[in-house]
């Protein structure tokens, strides 16, 4: 077990804070470990620091980091158990030349199976298979009172609904049994459009999302008029034997490899270099340049992780940092939708990667973010003036039609934009005060967004 | 905890009664502030409802720059009331009487100025310390960087204040807190109502301005208006018959 002072931040590399790094193997995780924290700042447990904002640090306390553990697949049952600390790039190399893939993948391997579970994450198949969480048989917790607790929907099943979503603050998860996808190929066949304006966006998701596993729309911000919310609309599912072969023979030799390729990372030090020009450009050419509509086979790192071929990329924001704002608003709120949208194009802020995603049922975790409707996550830098009036305008919106915010991007709302979000937050802290009445588990989101 | 837009959600405000301090906490506010404290000498004299900004709440608490013994408790007690600090301002300083040369005066001055900001100082930055993330924002002077006949005793107090402030920055490194030494020139508030102004003269606002971009910017040192960087650079290495000439 090693222990180092760190200055910590979230992958948008604001708001830092320094703590007790203690990097430990699961069986290190013990009551001694946790003594006296309660009374002190606390600890929370952190992953890959994939996460935008504060959730994975704890200013003036502790934070765990537990070394990844092992991978036992079993592919009779089509279950892995693994180790909370491994990540999903890790997990993939050992599964997907096996023929089998994670149930639900995000933007970039780089989560910890812990993080997964404690964010609930999603990915471009909501609307299909749910969230990670969902595809989780059982976990085992290491709580505040030192113990090891198997958990599941069926064994503690309040304490299970807690941690699904539940940022950490239930305790740290050590291993978790996870349900996978069998695949035939390690290759998705996708479906490429281009579609010119918002209406006509909503409108081929709504229609044809059924169709499609995976379903995700690129969404050029910095449009305005008639080209609000134009995008390029992808759309896909695994390829069978039969599809790579008729579609990329060569591939289909070996349908299975994986070998996901690294092409360039960013040095430290440079500045913003993502400002509004260059940003306008950038999407100008990128809707240029899809095709009106194209099915064609894309790797699972072209279709499901592009940004993890370019290592560091948020250092392409230079120092001042970013933020990831991320919300939902129901189906119905679709004057409102394009209201925000239209709102963020007129701001003059140049954001640049913004995605939408439909999302179907909740999955059930107190505090998880996905609930029906629309989600769109957008980027921008941390310095722009006149960011913050924006932020509060938006929650604003958000809120107004009953939607909210995702606590593994949040950097900027507050306790009540949160309190006014999640109904069943009142139910996730009377099981936080139970489990873990001295406070142990603390991190620099509990204090801010009042989670104690 | 200061959000990602560097919002911070609690300020504290040592010597609460002070123009600047005040017009600070007001360029700071936001739907994000929660709690803005404000120590004060005479807290019977202040009422918290009369006090704006934005939907925070205002406490009062009592605060003597004078009593270094009282600090720590001071500090510890606005902790266990509002949780962590986000931006503490030291804010009290008196200017003295002009032309001040009386000893018993002048180390009265001294104890506000400069010993009770060392107290201060050190007690918010143990808080700081643990909690691994704040900022302490010192308002020192540019009277500090070079004196002159005419307020030499109160500019040595700011020089104090500075000398202090800078080193407990650098001795904070690596622990998440930092300090922020906001060195305005000549500012029109209730301390100097009356004086003739000096040149570069700037209004509480601008040095709410100047504070609230240094500290989303992280910097150490805020002159206000910044061309006093320059301007002072250059006077420090002025002649003395120069210099004595300069002064009004």
């Amino acid at each position: 077990m090693r222990t180092t002072r760190r200055e910590l931040c979230g992958w948008g590399r604001t708001s830092p804070s320094v703590a007790d790094l203690v990097d430990a193997s699961a069986d290190e995780l013990t009551a001694d470990l946790v003594s006296g924290l309660g009374a002190a700042r606390g600890a929370i447990a952190r992953g890959l620091g994939r996460a935008y904002g504060d959730p994975a640090q704890n200013g003036g306390g502790v934070v765990v980091r537990l070394a990844p553990g092992p991978i036992h697949l079993d592919a009779a049952s089509g279950t892995v158990r693994v180790g909370a600390g491994v990540s999903l790039d890790e997990l993939m190399r050992h599964i997907v030349p096996r023929g089998w893939f994670v149930p639900v993948t995000p933007g970039t391997r780089f989560v910890t199976i812990g993080g997964a579970i404690a964010s609930d994450i999603h990915g471009k198949n909501h609307h299909a298979d749910g969230s990670f969480g969902a595809h989780v048989e059982r976990l085992t917790l290491f709580t505040a009172d030192g113990a090891h607790r198997v958990v599941s929907p069926n064994d503690e099943p309040e304490l299970w609904w807690a941690t699904l979503g539940g940022m950490g603050l239930t305790g740290v998860i050590v291993e978790a049994t996870v349900r996978l996808l069998p695949i035939e190929t390690s290759r998705c066949v996708v479906d490429t459009e281009r579609v010119p304006n918002l209406d006509a966006l909503l409108e081929r998701m709504e229609s044809g999302d059924h169709r499609y596993r995976y379903s995700v729309a690129w969404v050029d911000l910095v449009a305005r008029g008639a080209a609000l919310g134009r995008a390029v609309l992808t759309r896909g599912d695994h390829a069978t034997l039969a599809e790579l072969a008729d579609l990329d023979p060569k591939a289909a030799q070996d349908p299975l490899a994986f070998g996901p390729p690294s092409l360039v990372a960013v040095p430290p030090g440079l500045p913003n270099v993502l400002s509004r020009p260059a940003v306008r450009a950038f999407n100008e050419l990128w809707y240029r340049k899809a095709p009106r509509f194209h099915r064609g086979v894309e790797s699972i790192t072209g279709f499901f992780h592009p940004l993890d071929m370019v290592g560091d990329w948020n250092r392409l924001y230079g120092r001042p940092g970013f933020l990831q704002y991320q919300f939902v608003v129901p189906f119905d709120a679709v004057d409102t939708f394009r209201s925000i949208i239209a709102m963020v194009a007129a701001s003059g802020h140049a954001s640049f990667l913004a995605v939408l995603k439909r999302f179907g049922p909740e999955s059930g975790g107190l505090m998880s973010f996905p609930t029906p409707g629309w989600t769109l996550t957008l980027d921008l830098p941390a310095a722009a003036p006149g960011l913050d009036e924006l932020l509060t305008e938006l929650d604003r919106r958000v809120l107004s039609v009953g939607g909210r915010h995702y606590l593994a991007k949040d950097a900027t709302t507050t306790p009540e934009v949160i309190r006014a979000g999640y109904p069943r937050l009142d139910e996730f802290l009377d099981v936080r005060r139970r489990i873990d009445p001295d406070g142990v588990w603390a991190s620099d989101q509990a204090r801010r967004l009042d989670l104690r | 905890m200061n959000n990602a837009v560097d919002q911070p959600q609690t300020i504290v405000v040592l010597g609460g009664t002070s123009d600047l301090g005040q017009a600070i906490v007001a360029q700071l506010a936001s739907p994000v502030l929660r709690t803005v404290v404000l120590a004060v000498r005479r807290p019977d004299d202040v009422d918290p409802e009369a006090q704006r900004f934005g939907g925070a709440d205002v406490v009062v608490v009592p605060f003597d720059a004078a009593e270094p013994a009282s600090h720590a408790a001071v500090i510890a007690d606005i902790v266990e009331r509002v949780g962590d600090l986000d931006v503490v301002i030291q804010a009290f300083g008196q200017l003295g009487v002009p032309g001040l040369v009386d000893p018993l005066g002048a180390a009265e001055l001294a104890q506000v100025n400069y010993v009770g900001a060392v107290s201060s100082g050190l007690a918010v930055a143990e808080q700081l310390r643990r909690q691994g993330h704040g900022t302490l924002v010192v308002l020192s002077s540019v009277a500090g960087v070079r004196t002159r006949a005419s307020n030499f005793v109160y500019g040595s107090t700011k020089a104090g204040q500075d000398a202090f402030a800078t080193g407990l920055g650098h001795s904070l490194a690596g622990t998440g807190a930092r300090v922020m030494t906001v060195r305005p020139g000549f500012v029109r508030t209730a301390m100097t109502v009356g004086m003739d102004e000096a040149p570069f003269a700037a209004d509480p606002a601008d040095v709410a301005a100047a504070v609230a971009t240094g500290l989303r910017r992280k910097r150490s040192v805020v002159w206000v208006p910044g061309v006093l960087r320059a301007v002072m650079g250059l006077l420090r290495l002025a002649p003395d018959v120069v210099w004595r000439r300069l002064d009004r």
